[in-house]
C-alpha cells in the first residue's frame, strides 16, 4: 500500500504510461503508413540510397558525378547546407552584434540607422529577400563574355572568381575557367540569411545589452573606462548571459531556412531530396532523411552553445 | 506534478484516438465517389499554357483540363463539374496517392518508375513530347550539342534533370544544370542571362517562347533528347475507373477519326456508319460495359470537341502556341495517335 502512496514512484508511473502511449502512438501510425503504401501498390524502403543518382549538382564541396549513388548526392547536399549555414552562422553574428551595439550609440545617425535596418529586413519575408538578392545578382552582373577582370578577379552573372593559388581565371567558351567560383545562388543565399538574421540578432543583443543595471555602465566610467571599452569589458560579458539562449535559436533558424535555397537554385540537402524524390517516388523516405538531418544539426548547435552558456554563466562562488 | 502528468497522458490518448479514428478507410468504388459527390476532383498543373492554366476569371482551360471535362461529361454528364486542384510537380503523386484527386491530368511522363513503383496507372498519351532546349539567339548556338561549359536552366521535380543529365554524358559535355523548384525561377534566371539555355519539354518551350518579351530573340534548338510520353494517372485498385479513363480518352481519339467534331454529332447520330453508332451510341450499348449510359463518349465529344479540336485549340493553330500537330497526328496521317477501337 506505502509503494502506492509514494508520490515518486507514482509519478515515474504516469511518465512511463505516457510515454508508452507516445510510442504506441508512433507504432500505430507507422504501421498504417507502411499498410496504406503497400495495399496502393507504393514502394518503399531505403534501398534506393545505394542506386546511382543520375543527375548532376551544380556545386559542391568534393566533387560529385552523376554516376555516384543516392547518398552521396545527399551527402553533397548536405555539405552545401553546412557550408552556407556555417559562415552564415559567423557573418550574422559579427554583423548582429555591432547593429545592437550600435542602438546605444551616442551618434543619432548611426542609432537611426541601426534602428531602421532591424525594422526592414526583420519585417519582410526571407523567401522576398532572397529572390530579390538573387534577382540584383543576376540581372545587373555582366556576362561571362562581356565581364573584364578587375585585380584578376570576375565578377559576373556566373559568380564571382577568384584566383587561387597562382590559378588565374580566364574567360572561356560560356563562362569562366579556372581559380575558385562562389556562385551567385550561393551568394544570395548567403546574403539573404545573414542580413535576414541579423536585424534578429540585433534585437537579441539589444535586450541583453538593456538588461545590464545601467550601474555597471557607470561604475565603468567612474573608474576611467572609454564608452567603448565599458561595452566591451563591462556590459557585453554581462549581457551575454541574456543573449547566448535566444542565439542559439537564431542559429537554428539559419540553418532551417536556408532550406528555401531552392528558390534561387542552390543545391542544398531539401533540393538534393526533392529531385531524388521525383527521380524515385519515395516520398516517405526523402522526407524522413531531411527531418533527420535538420534534427541532428539543430540538437547538436543546441548541444555547443549550452555548453558555451554554461561557461558564460555567472558562477557563484 | 501529478495532475500534469495525468493531464498530459489524457492528451496524449486523445490525440492517439485522433490519430485512430482518422485512418482512411479504403475508399469505395472511384465511380460511386464521384457521383455521391456529384464532381470530378482533378489534379493539374498550377500553369502551363496550352495544358492547364486558369485565366484572371477563375476558369481553366488547356488539353488536360479538357480531358477532365471530357471525362467528367461522361461520368456526370455535365463537363463543368470538375473540380480543379492545381499541384506542382513534387505534389502531384502523393495528392493522387493519398486520394485528395480522382485523376492527375498534369503532363506527367509515363515512365516505367513511375508506373512500377507509384501505386498508380497511366490512362493513355494525351501528348507525345520531347526534351529539347532554348537560347537566346545572339549566342550564336545551332546545335544542342554545341552547349560544352554551359549552365542550363531547369525546374526541379521532373524528367527533365535526369535527362540532361543523360544527354551531358552521351555527348561528353559540361553541362552545369541549374535546379529551380519553381518554373517562373527557372526561366526568370534563363531570360536575365544566368543560364546559356533553358530545358524543358518542347511543347513548354513554346509556351515559354510565346510569353517572352521578344519571342524573336529565342530559339529552341532542333535536338529533342528524350521521349515524354504526357498522359493522365489514376490510382491502382480500381480497374473500372481506370477503364473508363482509359475509353474516354479513347473516344476523343476515335472521334477526330471518325470525323466527329463539336459541331455536327448530333447529324452524325443517324449515320450508318456501325463505329460511328457504337461511338454515339445509337446501336450498340458500349457504356453498360463501362459501367456508364450509351451516351458517354457522345456526352465527352460534345463536351470538348474530338482529339485533333482539342488539340488545334489549346495548343495547336487557333491558340498562342502554334505547335505543329507532329507525333501527335493520328496514325493514318503520318503521326502515332493511335486508340484501341471502340467495338
Amino acid at each position: 500500500m506505502t509503494f502506492w502512496r509514494n508520490q515518486k514512484i507514482r509519478g515515474w508511473i504516469y511518465q512511463i504510461a505516457a510515454l508508452l502511449l507516445v510510442a504506441l502512438c508512433v507504432a500505430i501510425l507507422a504501421d498504417n503508413t507502411l499498410e496504406n503504401m503497400r495495399t496502393r501498390g507504393i514502394q518503399s524502403g531505403f534501398g534506393f540510397l545505394s542506386q546511382p543518382a543520375g543527375f548532376d549538382i551544380s556545386e559542391s564541396l568534393f566533387g560529385f558525378e552523376s554516376t555516384q549513388p543516392y547518398w552521396k548526392a545527399f551527402l553533397t547536399g548536405l555539405g552545401n547546407t553546412l557550408k552556407v549555414a556555417l559562415i552564415g552562422i559567423i557573418l550574422t553574428t559579427i554583423l548582429g552584434v555591432l547593429l545592437g551595439v550600435g542602438r546605444f550609440s551616442q551618434n543619432i545617425l548611426i542609432r537611426g540607422l541601426c534602428l531602421t535596418y532591424v525594422e526592414i529586413f526583420r519585417n519582410v519575408p526571407l523567401l522576398l529577400q532572397l529572390l530579390m538578392w538573387y534577382l540584383l545578382l543576376v540581372e545587373f552582373l555582366p556576362t561571362a563574355r562581356e565581364a573584364e577582370p578587375f585585380l584578376g578577379m570576375f565578377l559576373t552573372k556566373a559568380g564571382l572568381t577568384l584566383p587561387w593559388f597562382g590559378d588565374m581565371p580566364v574567360k572561356a567558351g560560356f563562362g569562366i575557367k579556372g581559380g575558385i567560383n562562389v556562385s551567385p545562388e550561393f551568394l544570395a543565399l548567403l546574403l539573404g540569411l545573414v542580413i535576414y538574421t541579423a536585424s534578429y540578432i540585433a534585437e537579441i543583443v539589444r535586450s541583453g545589452i538593456a538588461s545590464v543595471p545601467r550601474g555597471q555602465h557607470e561604475a565603468a566610467m567612474a573608474l576611467g573606462l572609454s564608452r567603448a571599452q565599458a561595452m566591451r569589458l563591462i556590459q557585453l560579458p554581462q549581457a551575454l548571459r541574456v543573449i547566448i539562449p535566444p542565439l542559439t535559436n537564431q542559429y537554428l533558424n539559419l540553418t532551417k531556412n536556408s532550406s528555401l535555397a531552392v528558390a534561387v537554385g542552390y543545391p542544398e540537402l531539401v533540393s538534393i531530396a526533392n529531385t531524388s524524390l521525383n527521380q524515385t517516388g519515395r516520398a516517405v523516405e526523402c522526407i524522413g532523411v531531411i527531418m533527420a538531418v535538420y534534427l541532428t544539426l539543430s540538437l547538436l548547435t543546441s548541444l555547443l552553445m549550452n555548453a558555451y552558456n554554461r561557461r558564460a554563466a555567472i558562477k557563484e562562488r | 506534478m501529478l495532475t500534469t502528468t495525468l493531464a498530459r497522458a489524457l492528451a496524449g490518448v486523445t490525440l492517439c484516438t485522433a490519430v485512430m479514428l482518422s485512418l482512411p478507410a479504403q475508399a469505395g468504388k472511384t465511380l460511386d465517389t464521384i457521383k455521391s459527390r456529384g464532381q470530378l476532383v482533378c489534379g493539374v498543373n498550377v500553369a502551363l499554357a496550352g495544358f492547364s492554366s486558369a485565366d484572371s476569371e477563375g476558369k481553366w482551360s488547356g488539353m488536360d483540363v479538357d480531358y477532365c471535362k471530357a471525362l467528367a461529361a461522361a461520368v456526370l454528364g455535365d463537363a463543368s463539374k470538375v473540380k480543379y486542384v492545381p499541384l506542382n510537380a513534387q505534389q502531384r503523386f502523393t495528392a493522387l496517392q493519398s486520394g485528395e484527386i480522382d485523376i492527375l491530368s498534369r503532363n506527367t511522363t509515363w515512365t516505367l518508375t513511375r508506373d512500377a513503383s507509384l501505386g498508380a496507372n497511366f490512362v493513355g498519351m494525351i501528348y507525345y513530347d520531347g526534351q529539347g532546349f532554348m537560347v537566346k539567339k545572339e549566342l550564336k548556338v545551332a546545335s544542342a550539342k554545341e552547349l560544352d561549359g554551359a549552365t542550363v536552366c531547369v525546374q526541379s521535380g521532373t524528367t527533365t534533370e535526369k535527362n540532361l543529365t543523360d544527354f551531358a554524358r552521351a555527348n561528353k559535355l559540361d553541362i552545369k544544370p541549374l535546379v529551380f523548384e519553381k518554373n517562373e525561377a527557372a526561366t526568370g534566371a534563363y531570360h536575365s542571362g544566368r543560364c546559356e539555355a533553358y530545358t524543358t519539354d518542347a511543347s513548354g518551350l513554346a509556351a515559354e517562347r510565346t510569353i517572352a518579351k521578344n519571342p524573336d530573340e529565342h530559339m529552341i534548338l532542333p535536338e529533342i533528347i528524350s521521349k515524354e510520353p504526357l498522359g493522365p494517372l489514376v490510382r491502382r485498385g480500381d480497374d473500372e475507373f481506370f477503364a473508363i479513363s482509359k475509353w474516354v480518352l479513347n473516344a476523343l481519339i476515335e472521334g477526330e477519326e471518325y470525323g466527329l467534331a463539336q459541331t455536327n454529332l448530333d447529324e452524325k447520330k443517324t449515320s450508318d456508319d456501325p463505329n460511328i453508332q457504337r461511338i454515339l451510341g445509337t446501336a450498340e450499348d458500349m457504356g453498360a460495359l463501362l459501367g456508364l449510359d450509351k451516351e458517354w463518349a457522345y456526352r465527352a465529344l460534345k463536351a470538348t470537341g474530338n482529339y485533333g479540336e482539342i488539340f488545334e485549340r489549346n495548343v495547336g493553330k487557333d491558340s498562342p502556341l502554334k505547335l505543329e500537330r507532329g507525333l501527335n497526328k493520328l496514325w493514318n496521317q503520318g503521326g502515332i495517335m493511335y486508340a484501341p477501337p471502340i467495338r
